[in-house]
Formats: structure tokens, sequence, C-alpha cells
């Protein structure tokens, strides 16, 4: 029992910053008097929006490079593309690509130099990249106010200062690219992904045509069996009416998600116990999943739960992005750049004895990021559909930041759960603090300054308790018999 | 010519190719303002009292920098103390300017030095990251102090929202109060009031005598004893200084000459500016210091002095210049943003932090 009780109060107590987070989200709720529905949808309205950016920053937190308060760099290469997209009159899905496209090596630059940049102040970064984003906005000021119209000649009323030189303070994205990916259907998406795994396969086959991948056929096989019993499910016509649609319902969601879960399970349990008959493997934990599982679909019937459930969508395509990059952050560990990312991250001393080029690790680090956040910062300006030209990217690393630390991450480790769960309860707090300085206060201007304070006081306080925790150990042992107050432990070592 | 040659390389080295641009630059705007048409007069008279105007804030980096705690992003812990003093003082209705000004500082002081302390013991704990913390510790400040303007409960008139509103105004008006009261002590025009240069010999000497304080405390056996700490803490505890206390000591006249420092600033500009505009200042008083000469880990009263004139300057000059080619625009704006953002990015690269 007391077992029980120290673990208890030791999940309790890692995960403090969680629970004092979700104490008080649910407590802005109960006082802000907003109707569930409202929050959950605005909710995930945002998580679509911001997820992204927010999983964009653990890859550098990996290499050790801390909080990346560069991801700035990244939105502005996304916006300078966006801006020559919506110029050149690109509309819909194909725009959307084409300022991916171009986005994109705009953001490998950028990152390469942010990269560059931060080898020459290691242990600095997180300093520099605030500053480096200051400095990239006043750049992006100047290119956007004088360069555009002044020296490259653009003419266009509606994107223009009148004068002809500098872009306007708003861009409006309605009939060009806002919701250009949100309004992907979940039909294209599902063909998108037979053909793409057609294109997998074949590319295998030809590898073991060349002899260059051994092996049995038999998974390639179920796999191509399965994909194309799947193509011909969506053929039918009340499956491709469903299909046809681009926003879920959340009701729906999560009965797939339910159902998904417990099938995936069921195989662990099935391949684990029956097939390989796994000794250690422990039925216990995928068997509560189930059953969590069917306590929430049982929970989909209760009407108040039903009611929110039923007035929430969420864009397929969004959400499926944020949960792709979320694989690929999980697999990037497996592979040896991710591995070397790690021992980078745990000691670069270790890691250059290891033979791992430590400065190219960290540059591509800041690479993947950039571009991450650069991708991150679209999807947010085609939910947002409209695109303030100068603001936009200025509070992008603050919020972001402090979404991920909300979540329970800290400066040397940060997983994908932590980074949604952050962006949950951070943007729960973000969505009903004024209407609760409202109800408390008369004063709704209290709950907005208040949740920028919540922003700018979560970041503090975990820059503060990661360089309390990590601060230089290597304390020389002076005597100084006369004075006992002076050979204090743990004290500085910044000499030189 | 050898020798000449030497000599400027050796300028070159030491002033870095930064500062030889911003001179550069400043020149340049100077000798532009000619033709466009602007007065020489006028545009120095600004540039001078822009330069004692933010002064004193940039001296308070000294003590800091000098101290070890690096660069002071967080000066505005030091910002708020001021304001909050100054609006104690308003809210006082003190009716003779001086009285009032010096109930703000006086106020403003006492108000940041318990903050410089507990600010001072954070920073001890956060060793070799003050300036990573630091930044945001400021910006939570002025976060947090947004939540203490809309709170407060003062009642005069000038500070609270009229018609019932709740909370303080964002620029309160010091023309009742303190506005301008240094400014025009002993103030002397030099030709006619539009064109000419109007000397603010009160604010000018006022900042006179900040330096000469602080030049006298760092010539002092304390003064030298912090400077000793923050250079080679090593050294400084092998010869029993007490590093952490000389450090709290710096933080704390840092903070302190940052009220003082806001409230000089808000009595020449003629108001308070309270929410979220002081959440860059610190990177202004940053960017002077470094613009005159400092480092990371040195600076000196001459370095704040010259750093906030030709930043202040070329901020003076670049306004109207900018203002006459390109109408309209907020081109000085841009300029400022990216010089100062620039030279802390050149000085903190110069620096090995780390490993």
């Amino acid at each position: 029992m007391d077992n029980f009780k120290d673990k208890v109060f030791n999940l309790l107590n890692e995960n403090k910053v969680v629970v004092l987070f979700i104490v008080l989200c649910i407590g802005a709720i109960y006082v802000s008097g907003d109707p569930l529905t409202f929050v959950v949808r605005e909710l995930f309205a945002r998580i679509g929006r911001n997820g992204f950016m927010v999983l964009s920053l653990l890859i550098p937190i990996l290499a050790g490079m801390g909080l990346n308060f560069g991801i700035t760099i990244g939105a502005i290469a996304a916006q300078v593309a966006l801006f020559w997209v919506v110029y050149w009159g690109f509309t819909g899905i194909e725009g959307f690509l084409l300022t991916v496209a171009m986005a994109t090596p705009i953001a490998m630059l950028f990152g390469w130099l942010v990269g560059k940049l931060f080898n020459t102040m290691k242990g600095a970064e997180m300093i520099a990249g605030m500053i480096l984003g200051y400095f990239a906005d006043g750049l992006y000021q100047l290119f956007f106010l004088f360069i555009i119209g002044g020296v490259i000649p653009v003419v266009n009323e509606t994107l223009i200062i009148r004068g002809g030189v500098g872009v306007k303070n708003t861009i409006d994205l309605t009939g060009n690219l806002k919701y250009a990916l949100d309004t992907v259907s979940m039909l294209s998406l599902a063909k998108i992904g037979f053909w793409v795994l057609i294109a997998i396969l074949g590319l295998r086959l030809v590898l073991r045509l060349t002899r260059k991948l051994e092996g049995p056929l038999t998974s390639d096989l179920l796999l191509l069996i399965g994909a194309v019993a799947i193509y011909g499910l969506i053929q039918v016509p009340a499956i491709e009416g469903f299909l046809a649609t681009d926003r879920l319902l959340l009701l729906d969601g999560v009965i797939i998600a339910a159902v998904a879960l417990a099938a995936w399970q069921v195989w662990r349990i099935v391949s684990n116990k029956i097939i390989r008959r796994d000794e250690d493997f422990s039925i216990w934990g995928p068997l509560a999943i189930i059953a969590a599982c069917v306590v929430g679909y049982l929970l989909t019937y209760v009407d108040y739960v039903r009611e929110i459930l039923v007035f929430v969508e969420i864009p397929v395509a969004t959400y499926l992005c944020i949960v792709l990059l979320c694989v690929f952050n999980n697999m990037l560990l497996r592979t040896k750049l991710g591995q070397d990312m790690r021992t980078v991250g745990h000691s670069r001393v270790v890691a250059n004895v290891a033979g791992i080029d430590v400065d190219r690790t960290r540059i591509i680090a800041m690479m993947l990021s950039t571009v991450l956040a650069c991708w991150g910062q679209l999807i947010y300006l085609q939910n947002m559909g409209t695109f303030a030209t100068y603001a936009a990217h200025t509070q992008v690393s603050l919020f972001a930041i402090a979404a991920l630390l909300v979540g329970g991450a800290s400066i040397q480790k940060a997983t994908n759960t932590q980074a949604i769960l952050g962006v949950i309860l951070f943007h729960t707090l973000f969505i009903v603090a004024p209407q609760a300085g409202t109800q408390l206060f008369k004063n709704p201007q209290l709950g907005e300054y208040f949740r920028v304070f919540v922003a700018y006081g979560v970041i503090a306080v975990s820059l503060a308790m990661h360089a309390w925790e990590t601060r230089p150990k290597q304390v020389v042992p002076i005597k100084v018999e006369e004075k006992p107050e002076v050979g204090v432990a743990g004290g500085t070592s910044e000499g030189e | 010519m050898r020798a000449l040659r030497e000599k400027l390389s050796e300028i070159y080295e030491n002033l870095g190719l930064p500062r030889i641009i911003i001179i550069g630059f400043f020149i340049v705007l100077l000798i532009a303002a000619v033709p466009l048409g602007l007065s020489v007069p006028n545009l120095l008279g600004d540039a001078i009292r822009r330069w004692a105007m933010y002064g004193i804030l940039v001296l308070a980096m000294v003590p800091a920098v000098e101290c070890g705690i690096n660069l002071n992003f967080g000066i505005s812990l030091g910002i708020v103390a001021g304001l909050l003093g100054s609006t104690t003082a308003i809210e006082m209705g003190i009716p003779n300017p001086w009285t009032s000004l010096f109930a703000a500082m006086a106020i403003g002081v006492l108000v940041a030095i318990p903050l410089g302390i507990g600010y001072g013991i954070l920073l001890n704990r956060v060793k070799g990251s003050e300036m990573t913390v630091s930044t945001y510790v400021g910006f939570s400040v002025v976060a947090f102090m947004n939540l203490v303007w809309l709170s407060l409960p003062f009642k005069s008139g000038t500070l609270i929202w009229p018609l019932g509103g709740r909370g303080m105004r964002n620029t309160i008006s010091l023309a009742s109060s303190f506005g301008g009261v240094l400014n025009n002590f002993l103030g002397v025009q030099i030709g006619d009031p539009t064109q000419g240069l109007y000397v603010p010999t009160g604010l000018i000497l006022f900042f006179m005598a900040a330096c000469v304080v602080v030049w006298l405390f760092l010539r002092s056996k304390t003064g030298l004893a912090m400077s000793a700490a923050g250079s080679n803490p090593m050294f400084a505890r092998a010869s029993g200084i007490n590093v952490d206390m000389m450090r709290i000591l710096g933080t704390t006249i840092s903070t302190a000459l940052g009220a003082i420092g806001i409230i000089t600033y808000s009595q020449s500009y003629g108001f308070l500016q309270l929410y979220n505009a002081p959440l860059m200042m610190g990177f202004h008083c940053v960017a002077a210091v470094l613009i005159g000469g400092a480092t990371v880990r040195s600076a000196k009263i001459s370095h704040a002095i010259i750093g906030t004139f030709l930043f202040q300057g070329i901020l003076a000059v670049a306004l109207p210049v900018a203002n006459k080619l390109l109408p309209g625009t907020n081109l000085a704006d841009v300029m400022r943003i990216i010089i100062s953002n620039g030279i802390i990015l050149y000085a903190l690269s110069k620096t090995k932090e780390g490993s």
C-alpha cells in the first residue's frame, strides 16, 4: 500500500506542472461559465491550427539545443513563400502545395544558417534564438515594407500599400488559400494513401528483383491485399459518400479511434501471446486499454457527452499531418540520425569521441525544426484565413514554447504526448481566460493579460528551473578557513 | 605608413565591424540631412535630448555587467518599479514638480531594492544562463504588471480611464506632475525655437551626476570587489570576496538605476507608458551599451555614455531623414530593430559561453 502511495506521489510530483494546469483549466472553465460545446469546438480548431508548430520544437530538444526560439524564422520562410503564391494568384490545395514547395527550400536555407550560427555559440542557443528571432523580424519588415514594391516591382492593388511600396498589414486568404489543406476530403486522402502504398510496394519489388532486399514476400502481399480491399471498399457508394466530406464529426472520430485502438491492442495480444508465445508479455496493459476504449465508446451514449461530440468537427487532412509528424518524431528516434542527435544532446564530448559529427548533426536538427515550423505556420495561416503580414510570426515562438512546457516538457526532454497535452491545456486556458476574467473581476482585459502572463511566466520558470538544475558543477574546492561563508558548494565556475 | 596601417587595424580590432558600420551610418545620416533641408542644430538638439533621456537606463547596464550577471535583459524589473513609484507619486497629488519627481524616485528605488535583491538571488541560482533567464523574467514581470496596472485602486483622474473605466490608462500625462521638470531646469535655447538647438541642461546634469555616482561607487572598495567578483569569480573568492553577495549588490544597483532611469525618461518624454511599453526597452538599453563598446563581460561608464549617444543619435537623425526620403513609413523603426538586435547577436557570438 505504501508503495502505491509513493507511486502516486511520485507521479504527481513529476507532473506537477501538468496537474497545476489541469486544475487551473478546470477552474477557469467552471468560473467562465462558457458552455463546454463552445470550449471543445474552439479547442479542436486550435489543436489543428497550432499542434504542428508545437511538435516542430521536439527535434532540437532531442539534439540538446534547448527550446528552439528560432522557429520564428521558419514562420518567416513560410510567409515569404505565401506572399508570392497569393500574388501569383494560385488557389486551393495546388496553391498550398506550391507554397510548401517554395517555402521548404527557403526554410532549409534559413535553418542551415541558424544551425551554423548556433554552432558558434554552443550553450547559448536559446538566448541567441530569441535575439535572432527579433533580428530576423527586422529584416523581414525591411523586405516586406521596402524591398517589395521598392526594389522588386510588384503591382497589385489589394496586396500593396497605396503608393506602390510595401505590403499591406493584412492579406485576406479567403478565396485563395483559406482552408486549402483543411478541405482536402478523406476520399482523396485515402486514394493518395493507396497510391503511395502501391508505389512503396513497387519499389520494394524492384529492390527484390535486383537482389538488394531479401526475406519472405508474405507481408508485402498481405499489405497489398489489404490496400486493394480498402480501395475496393471506398468504391462502395455509402462509404464513398461518407468519405467525400473533409470534416469528420468528433463523434465518428471518437468511435473510429476507440475501435482502431482496441483492434490494435487485440492484435498485440494475439501476436505476442499466441503467435510468438512471449512469456514476459503481460496482457493486463492492453486489456486495460481495451476496457478504456469500451468505456469511451459507452460514454458517447451519455447525452451530455454526445451533445458535445456532435457539435465538433475536425479537419481530417490537418489532423493527419499532425499524426504523421508524431510518427515521424518517433521514427526518427529509431534511425541512426536520431540516435546521433540523442547522443549529441546528452554530451557533445561523448558524441565527438564516438565519431559523430556534432556540428553537422546539430545543423540537421535545426534544418528539420525550421522546415517543420515553416509547414506549421502554413497550416496555421490556411486555417486562420487572414495573414497579418507583420504580426503573424512575432508571437509564434512564445506561444508554441509555452504550450510545450505546460504539457510537462522540459528543456532536455519532450515527447509527442507532452506537446499535444500542452496544446490542449494551454489553449483551453486561452479560450476561457477572457470570460473567466469577466466573471471574476468584471474585466475581460484582465483575463487576456493573465493568459499572456501565463505564457511568459511558464517559460521563465522553466528556464530558471533548467538553469538551476544544470548549472556548472565543477566547483574548485578552495579552503578558506577564516571565512566560512566563502567555500559554499555549488558556487560559480564562470572563469574561463 | 606601416604604423598608420597597424594603428587602423588595431582600431578595427577594437571596434569590430558592426560598430564601424554603425558609426559610418551615423555620419552618413548626418551628411544626408543637410541636402534634405533638415536643420542640423535641431537634429543635434534632439539627439542630445534623447541621449540624456535614455542615459541612466543604459547606465544601469554597467553595474550589472561588472558584477558578473552579464547583460541585464531584466532591467524591466527596475522599469516597472520606477513606473510604480511614478504612479504612486501622481496619486499622492503633490503639486510641486520637484517634490513629485523626488517622491517618485524615492518610492521607485524603495520598490526596486527588494525586487533587485530577489532577482539577484535568483540569478545566483542560475549561473551560466543569466541572460536567457533574465530575458523571460523581464517579460514575465511586464506581463504580471499588466494585471497590476488594471487592478490598482488608484483614484487620481490623470491615472485612470475616464467615465468609470477600470484600471490605469496606457499613457499618463505628466503635465500636472513632474513632466519636463529636469529638461527645463536651466534649459538653454540656441537659435530660434523651431530650427535651433535646445539644451536640456538639467537633464544632462542629472545624467552626469548619476554617472559620477556610479563611477565613484565603482572606484570604491566595494565597487572594486564587485568588479573583481564579476571578472574572475574564482580569484575573487580566493581573495575572500563574497561573490554571490557582490552579484546581488550589482543586480540591485542596476535595478534601482533602472527605476531612476525610467522616471528620468518619462519626465523628458512627458508621459508615463504603462502596460506593454517596457517589454522591449531592456533590449534597447543592452544594444546601446554594446554599441558603446561594452562586451558581455565588461562594461564601462564611457561605453554607456558613448553608446547611448550613437544609438539614440542615429534614431534621432534617422527618423526625420527617413521621413523625408520615404514619407509615411517606419523605416527608422525597422532600422532600430535591425541595429539593436544585430549588435546584441554580434556581442553574443563573440563570447564563448558553455563549451
